[in-house]
């Protein structure tokens, strides 16, 4: 057996002490049941405090176990309402771009639109929700891969179907790619998945900086590039709208 | 790209609602520029009373005018014009040498005028004025609530004779502090907010003589019924001095407006705690045999007025609520949709959420709440199904009832409100309506409403046309579900609606 981290068992060993009803414990309590010296254990409290698995009653001085434990077991973000949350955002990114919005979030190897706004012209479309995308060659799927590491390790083991001539299919060509997405901030698909259709996507993070989703504008290639780029302001468009629903998720600034 | 935000001119549209009062700065493709808002005091003086301080909802309207021209960064020669939209049937009345309001705003959720609106009914009962007025004798209305005032406030009713006082419902009070109030301001109401008083004749729009006597309000505390687009007066002092006030609707009218529903039979559906769907019946007053209200869409200017239906659901936002903070089945008012999308069906359970009787288009106090069909098979996430499909059978239920009272069958139904972010509601909407559903782009449509009559009253908008060109459909959901199973489902759900009535005994009904 591998030789474990001494450190992260004796937190473990704490945390235990720490669970089930009412406990509260003070540190010479808590180092003499597990054996150590005040100032090891204390050490170790104060890192697992700074990491909000521990808190600290101020009154008293005692431990008990940090909300931030509880939180880890129910961290899971709701697509729903996530789509809740986006609802006018997404309204206005598809009024101001003029092309149709899409969220998607990772769903087992590809990616899950949960939410569609139509295009802004009056055509006949028909809702995209619940439609699955590949992680690979799509805006949104590119900007999971890049951001969420389970994302990450879906499209580097899937294969990745050459869908056009413009598709990236080769794994180096494919972590150059999104190395630029990451270091960007945002990831197009221009004719990669679909003939004659071009987006841009960029990464929405909740409270504590985890990819949770993606949102998308996307559109004939005619209108989404101009001179053979990418519109800038298509991208700031959908960046903005990014940065707004991770603001309402409770994401900081940034 | 038509990103030209801050290129004038525009419209500021004022929302006096029943939580907060907002206001929203849009430009002439109807997006929204700029939004503030500020939510006010609620007080529960007695179980059944809810009265509003209406000087704090005046301070709090200038302060989010104030917040959402400074946001927007313009100025008062940036804004055409001022639109107002409002809480219905919430009752004020103030003195007009001094401004002050003699009493609380009795709010329309307020129930303390039942009795007296019982006594009204005398031999007749609750029609007794829905002839002249579309309505049947109920406390949300503004009438029994003025007499309520006159009744219990001391001293009122001589002041009120005098000439002293003046009443409004919340468009009054606000459009007459904005043009001025002690100096100079103008007592106005448009026709949609006099239609919810059950003191207007909907056929002439006039208050009604005899109405006025059987209730004893002294006519000279009425405001003038004006329509629901055109100047009013200007602004005085504010942010937005000089600026026309050019609208007041109804806040259910305004979404109707808002939707551009300006054609016999289009119908719009607002889902929030509870629900209100209005159908435009055109230029003439349809009497409902079937629970519905007959009562003003909205009135351009001198056009002739146009008609609605109108057909609410006390509970269906609240039934989320109610599974999240009663029952703990759920965290989060979305998470039904993940628990309830997690089975095909409803396995059978049917919940009937008459919490507090069945509204339209049965009006029965005596019925309450049910889940029935239950079996050992039933989960929280069948139940999760029934709380939805409970919102869209009600709906069903209206739409039917529109139907009969107006002879247009529905085509398609627009809807806006917080719930329309639930996708599989609004799919099973569809397939229970036999017909599609449309989101629009704008989903503050009631905002939009008062800032479309006032923008037509100036000439921001040229006409009606011009607003629809303005509409975006952002979502539509088309019906999936065979004819067979929406049948077999909805006698189902008629049966477990049966079941709700008559759960509690007469007497106690009365209460």
């Amino acid at each position: 057996m591998a030789k474990n981290i001494q450190s992260l068992e004796r937190a473990a060993a704490m945390l235990r002490l720490l669970a089930g009803g009412e406990r509260r414990l003070g540190l010479s309590d808590i180092a003499s049941s597990l054996g150590l010296a005040k100032g090891t254990a204390h050490g170790i409290l104060r890192t697992l405090q700074h990491e909000g698995f521990v808190e600290q009653d101020t009154a008293s001085g005692r431990y008990q176990l940090g909300a931030e434990l509880l939180r880890l077991g129910n961290s899971y973000l709701d697509v729903h309402e996530l789509r809740a949350r986006a609802l006018v955002w997404t309204d206005d990114l598809a009024r101001s771009s003029g092309e149709s919005a899409h969220l998607g979030v990772l769903h087992q190897q590809g990616v899950l639109i949960v939410h569609h706004v139509f295009r802004p012209d009056d055509s006949r479309q028909v809702l995209e929700v619940g439609a699955m995308q590949p992680l690979h060659s799509t805006a949104l799927g590119k900007v999971l891969s890049a951001y969420d590491p389970v994302a990450h390790t879906e499209a580097m083991e899937t294969e990745r179907q050459p869908f056009t001539p413009r598709t990236v299919t080769d794994a180096e060509e494919f972590e150059a790619m999104l190395d630029l997405i990451r270091a960007r901030g945002w990831a197009a698909d221009v004719e990669e998945t679909w003939e004659g259709v071009a987006a841009v996507a960029a990464p929405i993070h909740d409270r504590r900086r985890m990819p949770v989703g993606a949102v998308a504008v996307t559109g004939a290639v005619e209108r989404v590039c101009a001179d053979g780029e990418l519109r800038p302001e298509l991208i700031a468009a959908v960046r903005d709208c990014a940065r707004a629903v991770s603001r309402d998720l409770g994401a900081g600034r940034f | 790209m038509t990103d030209a935000h801050t290129t004038g001119p525009f419209i500021a549209a004022i929302d006096q609602g029943t939580t907060s009062s907002r206001c929203i700065v849009f430009d002439k493709d109807g997006r929204i520029v700029s939004v503030d808002q500020k939510e006010h005091e609620q007080i529960f003086p007695k179980p059944g009373w809810v009265e509003h301080d209406a000087t704090e909802i005046w301070e709090n309207v200038q302060e989010v005018v104030a917040g959402a021209i400074v946001k927007a960064g313009i100025t008062a020669a940036d804004v055409k014009a001022i639109g107002i939209t409002n809480q219905r049937e919430t009752t004020l009345l103030w003195d007009k040498n001094t401004g002050e309001p003699v009493h609380n705003a009795l709010v329309w959720q307020d129930t303390r005028t039942d009795s007296l609106c019982k006594e009204l009914g005398r031999n007749v009962g609750q029609d007794r004025f829905r002839r002249e007025t579309g309505l049947p004798l109920a406390s949300y209305f503004a009438g029994p609530k003025v007499r309520w005032l006159l009744d219990n406030v001391e001293g009122l009713r001589e002041r009120a004779e005098r000439g002293d006082i003046l009443f409004g419902t919340m468009d009054s009070w606000v459009i007459w502090n904005l043009t001025g109030g002690t100096d100079g301001g103008v007592h106005v109401t448009d026709v949609t907010n006099a239609s919810r008083t059950l003191l207007m004749n909907l056929h002439e729009m006039r208050w009604d003589e005899r109405i006025l006597q059987s209730m004893e309000i002294p006519a000279a505390v009425l405001p003038e019924i004006r329509s629901s687009a055109e100047v009013y007066g200007n602004a005085k002092g504010g942010v937005l001095d000089g600026v026309p006030v050019a609208s007041a609707l109804g806040d259910q009218q305004a979404a109707l407006f808002g939707q551009t529903c300006f054609s016999e039979g289009e119908a719009k559906s607002t889902y929030g705690t509870g629900t209100f769907m209005l159908m435009n019946t055109g230029e003439t007053p349809v009497n409902s045999y079937n629970g519905l209200l007959t009562t003003v869409g909205y009135r351009i200017g001198d056009q002739k007025p146009v008609y609605a239906l109108e057909g609410s659901i006390a509970v269906t936002g609240s039934l989320v609520q109610w599974m999240r903070d009663q029952m703990g089945l759920i965290k989060s008012a979305a998470e039904i949709e993940t628990l309830a999308s997690s089975v095909e069906d409803n396995g059978g359970a049917y919940f009937v959420p008459a919490f507090s009787g069945l509204f339209a288009p049965y009006w029965r106090s005596d019925a309450r709440g049910v889940i029935a069909g239950l079996t050992r098979y039933v989960t929280k996430a069948h139940i999760a199904r029934a709380v939805l499909e409970a919102t869209a059978w009600q709906t069903r239920e209206i739409t039917d009832a529109m139907t009969k009272d107006s002879g247009v069958e529905l085509t398609a139904l627009k809807v806006d409100g917080g719930m329309t972010s639930n996708n599989l509601l609004m799919q099973t909407l569809a397939d229970f309506l036999d017909a599609p559903v449309v989101r629009p782009m704008v989903a503050e449509t009631t905002c939009l409403g008062a800032a479309y009559a006032a923008g037509l009253a100036v000439g921001f908008w040229p006409d009606t046309d011009a607003l629809r060109a303005n509409w975006r459909r952002a979502a539509e959901w088309t019906p999936h579900m065979d004819a067979d199973t929406r049948d077999r489902e909805y006698k189902s759900w008629l049966k477990a609606v049966e079941r709700a009535m008559g759960w509690l005994d007469e007497d106690t009904a009365e209460e």
